[in-house]
């Protein structure tokens, strides 16, 4: 909690309260926000999602200072992984298969997730090794194309094999269970009914949460103060002896492993993928999500997350209704307005306020106006 | 199974767009070391304004020769491409030229977003036909078929380039655009106008987008909010598989990467024994852009960018 | 701190040539360091001062030559190596981590003696906390000892001139180095700076660190430097104690361009 407020540092008894209201308000927000109907919640559960993903490209751009502009293709990756290995989809094209596994593919997600990083960040390691030492633009380009091929390969391994059955995509995917309990169906603990989409919901958070702790961890080590040094200066970080190379490599590799890792949420959330959900657009949201919220600072990311996949929902239900209201008709549909205003968000938040929404807060101050007060609280 | 010839020609049709597209991606980055991320999309409101116009012509003359019409419909779309192009430099990357250089990328892109939605707005999401307005009876020649099309698209890309040289070299606006891209301060010392040099360079490289998107419109006959993006991306592969910044580099790696396009689709399927198809004809692009800047970065005639140290 | 043998020069190259297109940047320059020494490295603008820097400390790759670091050759092709073999140095026109504070500046410099990974940050383990400690206390120590200790929590780019470049002294020194190699540390400074900087250099050579500098200011050199060097037009044109290469005909007309009688000046 000091973290997203520094100021709380000296009073602990108002940090661990705001704390513990903020626990109470997440555990009580789908049910507060089911009363307008399940979409909602399933808005909350996708926000969690895109916090994931947010803090994960993160650690690429707002960390290591990579622009990275094909970060989808590691959740395209592991969501594809999970669609794989849990659905019917490669037993029934592979009558080998089907004969070696007569159940089918069940693998549980807990088994798929470690797997779905590792290839995520081999992926990761791969695609970064040749092409990280490109100066920032082409870097951004690069990874554009790469996140574009992924892409293309998924729309079109279908044939002569049909791996991942092209723009269709691959359906009847299993959902999570944990200790037997399936998350598809609804949860009754006898006090309280949860539903699938709350299940998710509360899965998601606690992953969120977990992220959110790694990456903060992380910020704060020997590893993190390489990666910023590197944003800052690289010449003169190699000059301290950091292995730039390597340690870009790992940046990229762990932002890959993120997104790995929430795409195989996905796939189990959505019980469905297909390479539309993956696109150039997606990336690109997620960069929105990232540099709007506040470059390298992990509360302002979490912000731009949430807002940048709410106000959408938000948006289609009430842009639809207002238009007609007012035209009788349509004018502007509600995809088509999301879409011009990331672009109008990106624009106007780079030409005014560049850091982001949220940026860290400066620390130290000028020491020639410093006067009698000690130096301000490091970040 | 189309003959050798056959996929030379269609190599040099798309390669021609690609030169004069990848033209304007490489005059700005020589000038301002800026990816224009949009122009793309500005090709995308020539091709479109472009194909209103010939509706609404032919729909009000329906006697006009098709050629009349392709020339009016480039008559809209340059002055509309010029003005877009110059609007966004002036909102967009002006105000952000000594900012770092992540800031005029992610407004680029923005822009691009905005472009792309506003063309959804005005015209639909679906496919539009761009009318045959040149004869199309195939042509036999060298052993291939080509069209009228193909041909005017070769010649006047030609034209276009060979006229872009002259005035580059041996104009007084041509040395100070020169002069403006190798050192924009000593330009400046020496009367050049910097701002008024970039803002034409942005003109020019927005002509040439209109031009390419109405030919490419023509070339495919379709035409919709989407259709910028790829040949985008591939034209500025294709400068920098030139040399970015190098005008002739970019002339010659449009072409190069039109061949290289053209004869891996077509032979594509031989080569991997049928596993793959045409259908991944857009990933030679990329796969060369990835190959230039992993092994030969500064391009096949190197690059030319601004001494912005 | 780092182990020298006491007789091997802590620093030898030899034969360092460089050329960049038509320009001969280095002929066959080389330099012997000994422990414990402050060895400068003079000459007029352009005589490829901060070349041989760049070669020595693995930003340039020679066309030639032969280096060895306290006794063990080294092939300075990777900067980071370099840093890890012990040389760290100091840039002309100071490169330091702007948005970072000063101690987190001073923090990144003992990376390369530290060796906590993703693993042990993200599990906080035991013995990574004990290390970010020591890094900690390890960084509050040098810039207590280049005294900006109360910098400490300020934005690098927030101090004053003088106590950046004292700040990228403190992070050199955090490699625990076994030649300091600094690029015109007095630059740009006041003749009063500059006796403070004169102090801290004799300071951290009394205390075993081996210094090489490049220096414009010929009187803070010969006040401060053991050993000296000069090179003109990429070439050594003296070698020696200060004194013997003040009187060196050859360095006058370096500096002055033609027979002067000499007299040791302030060339800023």
């Amino acid at each position: 909690m000091t973290l997203f407020f520094p100021s709380l540092r000296d009073k602990p008894a108002a940090a661990v309260a705001a704390t513990f209201l903020l626990a109470a308000v997440l555990i009580a927000a789908p049910f507060i926000v089911g009363t307008m109907g399940n979409a909602w919640v399933r808005a909350l559960a996708f926000a969690a999602l895109y916090v994931m993903l947010a803090l994960g490209l993160n650690i690429v751009v707002g960390f290591a200072g990579l622009l990275d502009l094909g970060y989808i293709a590691f959740y395209a990756v592991g969501a594809y992984m999970y669609a794989l290995l849990a659905s019917p989809h490669l037993t029934s094209n592979f009558p080998a298969l089907a004969a070696m596994f007569p159940q089918g593919f069940h693998n549980s997600i807990w088994m798929v997730i470690p797997l779905g990083a590792a290839l995520a960040a081999f992926f990761g390691v791969v695609l970064g090794a040749p092409v990280l030492k490109l100066r920032g633009d082409y870097l951004a380009i690069v990874t554009l194309g790469f996140g574009e091929i992924i892409r293309i390969f998924l729309n079109n391994l279908n044939a002569p094999l049909n791996f991942t059955n092209g723009p269709q995509g691959i359906t009847m995917i299993d959902p999570v269970e944990i200790a037997g309990i399936s998350f598809a169906r609804t949860l009754d603990l006898g006090f309280v009914k949860l539903p699938s989409v709350y299940l998710y919901y509360y899965l998601f958070l606690i992953l969120t949460v977990i992220t959110i702790i790694v990456c903060i961890r992380l910020q704060d080590s020997r590893l993190g103060r390489a990666w910023m040094a590197i944003r800052e200066d690289d010449i003169a970080a190699k000059a301290m002896g950091i292995n730039v190379r390597n340690v870009k490599l790992l940046a990229f590799a762990l932002g890959a492993t993120f997104g790995g890792v929430s795409g195989t949420m996905f796939a189990a959330f959505q019980g469905f993928v297909s390479p539309e959900s993956f696109s150039l657009m997606e990336s690109i949201i997620v960069l929105a999500m990232v540099v709007l919220g506040g470059l390298g600072h992990i509360p302002g990311v979490i912000l731009g997350a949430i807002l940048l996949s709410v106000f959408p929902e938000v948006l289609r239900h009430t842009v639809v209704p207002v238009q007609n209201q007012l035209f009788g008709h349509v004018i502007i549909d509600a995809e088509v307005l999301r879409m011009m205003l990331y672009g109008l968000a990106m624009v106007v938040i780079m030409l005014y306020r560049p850091k982001g929404l949220w940026p860290a807060p400066e620390h130290g101050v000028n020491p020639s106006t410093r006067g009698s007060a000690k130096a301000g609280a490091a970040g | 199974m189309d003959t050798f010839i056959q996929q030379v020609i269609n190599g040099l049709v798309l390669g021609s767009l690609y030169a004069l597209i990848a033209l304007g991606y490489t005059m700005v980055y020589g000038i301002l070391n800026l990816i224009n991320f949009a122009h793309g999309d500005v090709l995308m409101v020539g091709a479109l304004t472009a194909l209103s116009s010939i509706v609404l012509l032919k729909a009000q003359f329906p006697e006009l020769p098709g050629w009349i019409l392709m020339i009016a419909g480039m008559v809209v779309a340059i002055p509309t491409c010029v003005v877009t192009s110059l609007v966004i430099e002036r909102v967009a990357y002006r105000p952000l030229r000594g900012a770092p250089r992540l800031a005029p990328l992610i407004t680029a892109i923005g822009v691009s977003i905005v472009l792309q939605t506003v063309a959804m707005l005005i015209w639909g999401r679906s496919y539009m036909t761009f009318p045959q307005l040149l004869p199309s009876d195939p042509i036999e020649m060298f052993g291939a078929t080509v069209t009228v099309t193909k041909l005017v698209v070769i010649g006047l890309s030609a034209v276009i380039m060979i006229g872009l040289m002259v005035l580059v070299n041996r104009s007084k606006l041509g040395r100070a655009m020169r002069a403006t891209a190798e050192n924009p301060r000593v330009a400046g010392l020496m009367g050049v106008d910097p701002n008024m040099v970039i803002m034409i360079t942005f003109a020019i490289g927005a002509s040439l987008a209109a031009v390419a998107g109405v030919m490419l419109a023509a070339t495919y006959s379709v035409a919709h909010f989407y259709m910028g993006f790829m040949p985008g991306l591939k034209a500025f592969t294709a400068a920098v598989l030139g040399g970015i910044g190098n005008i002739p580099g970019a002339m010659v790696g449009g072409l190069l990467l039109g061949l290289i396009e053209a004869l891996g689709a077509g032979y594509i399927g031989e080569l991997t024994g049928g596993v793959l198809g045409s259908h991944y004809q857009d990933v030679f692009a990329f796969i060369v852009l990835c190959a230039v800047l992993i092994l030969r970065p500064s391009g096949l005639l190197g690059e030319r960018v601004a001494d912005r140290a | 701190m780092s182990a020298v043998a006491a007789d091997a020069p802590v620093l030898r190259a030899a034969g360092v040539n460089k050329r960049f297109g038509g320009l001969q940047a280095l002929a066959d320059v080389g330099v012997t360091i000994r422990r414990g020494q402050i060895y400068g490295l003079i000459g007029p603008n352009g005589a490829g001062k901060t070349t041989f820097f760049n070669v020595i400390t693995g930003l340039y790759t020679p066309d030639s030559g032969s280096f060895e670091l306290a006794g063990k050759p080294y092939s300075p092709s990777e900067p980071h190596k370099v840093a890890e073999a012990g040389i760290a140095r100091t840039f002309q026109n100071i490169r330091l981590f702007p948005e970072m504070t000063a101690l987190e500046n001073v923090m990144v410099g003992r990376h390369v003696r530290t060796k906590a990974t993703a693993l042990g940050a993200v599990l906080r383990t035991g013995s990574q906390r004990a290390e970010e400690r020591a890094i900690r206390a390890r960084a509050l120590e040098l810039l207590d000892y280049v005294g900006i200790r109360r910098y400490a929590d300020f934005q690098a780019r927030t101090l004053a001139y003088g106590d950046q470049r004292r700040l990228e002294i403190a992070r050199a020194l955090a490699t625990d180095p076994k030649l300091l190699a600094l690029d015109e540390p007095a630059a740009g400074m006041n003749a009063t700076e500059k006796l403070s900087l004169r102090e801290l250099l004799s300071h951290i050579r009394s205390d075993g660190t081996t210094i090489l500098l490049i220096e414009h200011d010929v009187k803070l050199v010969m006040g401060l430097c053991d050993r000296v060097t000069v090179l003109d037009y990429g070439k050594i044109i003296a070698e020696g104690t200060p004194a013997e290469v003040q009187r060196d005909p050859a360095v006058i007309t370096a500096y002055l361009g033609g027979a002067h009688a000499p007299a040791p000046q302030t060339i800023s």
